[in-house]
């Protein structure tokens, strides 16, 4: 056995971890109480299996790609961040890409992942136009939109529960650079970040960073970047069309004390931060797609910021109408806790893909907290405000939430379940997650 | 046939031979993968193919079957202008320890078969007057440690023979290189318990690789670290150093 955690190093359990190098072997390695992990960035318990854990990273290979049309064929472990380096000098890349290129393709699916462009472009899935995908059963099974369709939305966004994802054929996206043009806008609160994003609906690109540290008549303070793919006439005429994917240059090499981040750290680092970006605000430029689409990348192992206990993301999504007043209470109380950290990010959402998919049209905000003290309860409480307004939480990122919460936050839930039963009657995959959220006790 | 220039990975299904292919396709070279089991290596070859829009071949080759070597050589549809070799075996050690059969293996696969082929691709490439030879042999190889010493002197065979072969190449347009990868997390090394700051991936190996023969680098530890942990190992006395049991 092995102790194994997701990114935010909350909870640490125990999993047989295996790195079968063949699907056969994957096949083999399969035991009652399986889950398929991708390169574990997941927050929380969503890659760990109840038993055993197949890491699934080494299957990293491309069966093929057609420039013409920009579909490729790919095993379910190859990284968006392998992608993007070796296709985009090729002027492809990724549709939908998250915070972080150092995830699976396997898991970018099974968590449907979104990106800044979710408003107007979809998740992850809607890319996928077809999945290898190993059942419980034992059924190796290519489900698409037109075949085994059920299994299709099931396992997209189904976080790995319908089987474990071997090889994917998805869509890129044509580029002519690898840059973004970029346009800063800042917001002096809540009500114009939100004003700022709706009127960027037109934008392929838009978040917002909020500063949480700040209360009162700021509060929701925000600066909100636009983006666009550059086209080569938006460049210099001797910039590369490509710019150098760089490997992460700095490293946290030690768990932090976890007092490293207090209200005066966060505080000074905000407010640095704010005006930093506003004074960037208004004008258009040009930046390298590595610091637009994934800032965080660049530090390796920024989750030891957080101290040895881990931290907890909260990513909740709430209904465009209402969103407006359960935002601003849900922010006002993390300001008075005053431990939330850098990452306050809040973007419109469209509708979502898969049966489970997170996203739903409205704002979702996304929350770090250090694992201490009450913390727990202080996020059941945020969670009971979600609920109300009919939101609910993003399960890649979750690692707490209870079933009450998660069952009033997904309708679809049992669509999602009877089609699970169908692909795995004997209930042989199954997560820490699926566990504690999904499975029958 | 392509004006491009290519290289031939012998050992080509195994993960640093993966990378290291990976890391000359992209540089723009065809590829040759070699290999005992040629249709295991087919989905490499379709990778290689899909990502970089070069040339891929494949070759059947066993490091242990050195009557074929001469056969497989001159079987080659032209001569690479690198040949790099990653075969080997690490091994049991205690099973090596008493198991002949066991310990004549790792001997072969890490220093016999290695230097032998190599051997003659550098009759080749002497011939022509350029070319590039590369050996992957090890850390293990700079001093014979308890811990794993059979295939520690087989692969301080391999690095005294491409140290002898780079001394007599020298100014001839063909250049050597010893490569000394230190831990990598591979298949070879799955369940070992490997030193995190010293352990590297297995695409830092392949990037090494094309860089040592891009700037004629003659030996090369990929972690430097390594250059220094090795240099105290070679350095201590042997009084000292027979009581350690690492």
């Amino acid at each position: 056995m092995t102790l194994v955690s997701g990114w935010g190093r909350f909870p640490v359990v125990d999993s047989d971890v295996l790195r079968p190098r063949s699907f056969e072997a994957v096949g083999e390695a399969v035991v009652t109480g399986t889950i398929a992990r991708g390169n574990g960035r997941a927050y929380g318990d969503a890659a760990i299996g109840a038993v055993r854990t197949i890491g699934m990273t080494g299957f990293d290979r491309v069966r093929s790609f057609d420039p013409a049309t920009g579909r490729i064929r790919l095993e379910a472990g190859v990284l968006l961040a392998d992608l993007i380096d070796t296709f985009g000098p090729r002027g492809f890349l990724p549709f939908v890409v998250p915070g972080t290129r150092f995830v699976s393709v396997g898991g970018a699916i099974a968590a449907d992942v979104h990106g800044k462009n979710h408003h107007c472009e979809g998740g992850f899935g809607r890319y996928v136009d077809s999945i290898l995908l190993r059942t419980g059963q034992g059924e190796t099974i290519e489900v698409s939109r037109e075949e085994n369709s059920d299994a299709f939305f099931a396992t997209v966004g189904g976080m790995g529960l319908t089987g474990i994802i071997l090889e994917v054929s998805m869509r890129l996206r044509p580029v002519q650079t690898g840059w973004i043009r970029e346009r800063v806008v800042s917001a002096s609160d809540l009500d114009a970040a939100m004003r700022a994003l709706e009127a960027s609906d037109a934008a392929t690109y838009s978040v917002a960073w909020i500063d949480c540290a700040v209360r009162g008549r700021d509060l929701g303070r925000s600066l909100i970047y636009l983006g666009e793919h550059a086209v080569k006439g938006d460049l210099a005429d001797d910039a590369a069309a490509f710019p150098a994917g760089k490997n992460p240059g700095l490293a946290v090499p030690i768990d932090l004390p976890s007092m490293t981040l207090n209200r005066t750290s966060i505080r000074a680092f905000n407010e640095l931060y704010y005006r930093m970006g506003a004074r960037r605000a208004g004008g258009n430029h040009v930046v390298s797609l590595y610091p637009y689409f994934f800032p965080l990348d660049s530090i390796a192992d920024w989750n030891r910021i957080y101290g040895r206990r881990g931290f907890l993301q909260h990513q909740c999504v709430i209904p465009e109408n209402g969103a407006r007043s359960v935002l601003g209470d849900i922010l006002d109380r993390v300001a008075t806790r005053g431990d939330a950290s850098f990452l306050a990010v809040l973007k419109k959402l469209g509708q979502g893909d898969g049966i489970l998919s997170f996203p739903l049209p409205g704002y979702t905000l996304a929350l770090d907290f250090p694992v201490r003290g009450d913390i727990l309860n202080f996020l059941d409480e945020i969670d009971r405000l979600v609920v109300a307004a009919g939101g609910r939480l993003y399960l890649a990122k979750d690692a707490r939430q209870s079933r009450a919460t998660f069952e009033a936050g997904y309708p679809a839930l049992s669509r999602f379940n009877a089609i699970r039963k169908a692909l795995d009657p004997n209930g042989t995959i199954r997560s820490k997650l699926s566990q504690r959220l999904f499975d029958e006790v | 046939m392509t004006s491009r220039k290519s290289a031939l990975v012998l050992g080509g299904s195994s993960d640093i031979g993966r990378a290291t292919a990976r890391a000359f396709a992209k540089a723009g070279y065809d590829i040759g993968l070699a290999g005992r089991d040629v249709a295991a290596l087919e989905p490499d070859a379709a990778d290689l193919r899909a990502r970089y829009n070069v040339e891929v071949g494949l070759h059947k080759f066993d490091v242990l079957d050195t009557a074929s070597f001469e056969g497989f050589v001159s079987g080659l549809p032209a001569m690479p202008d690198v040949v790099i070799s990653i075969v080997g075996l690490l091994g049991v050690q205690q099973e090596a320890e008493s198991d002949l059969a066991h310990a004549t293996m790792i001997m072969r696969s890490n220093y016999e078969g290695p230097s032998l082929i190599l051997g003659l691709f550098a009759e080749k490439f002497l011939a022509r007057g350029s070319g590039s030879i590369v050996g992957v042999s090890s850390v293990a190889g700079d001093r014979g440690r308890a811990s794993n010493y059979v295939y520690g002197s087989a692969k301080a065979g391999f690095s005294a023979f491409l140290s002898g072969l780079r001394a007599r190449a020298s100014s001839s347009g063909v250049h050597v290189v010893t490569v000394k990868p230190g831990f990598v997390r591979t298949k070879m090394t799955e369940g070992m318990k490997l030193i995190g700051p010293l352990t590297v991936e297995a695409p830092v190996v392949g990037d090494a690789i094309l860089s040592a023969v891009e700037r004629k680098t003659d030996i090369v530890y990929v972690s430097g670290k390594w250059r220094l942990v090795m240099l105290i190992i070679k350095t201590l006395p042997e009084a000292v150093f027979k009581k350690l049991r690492f």
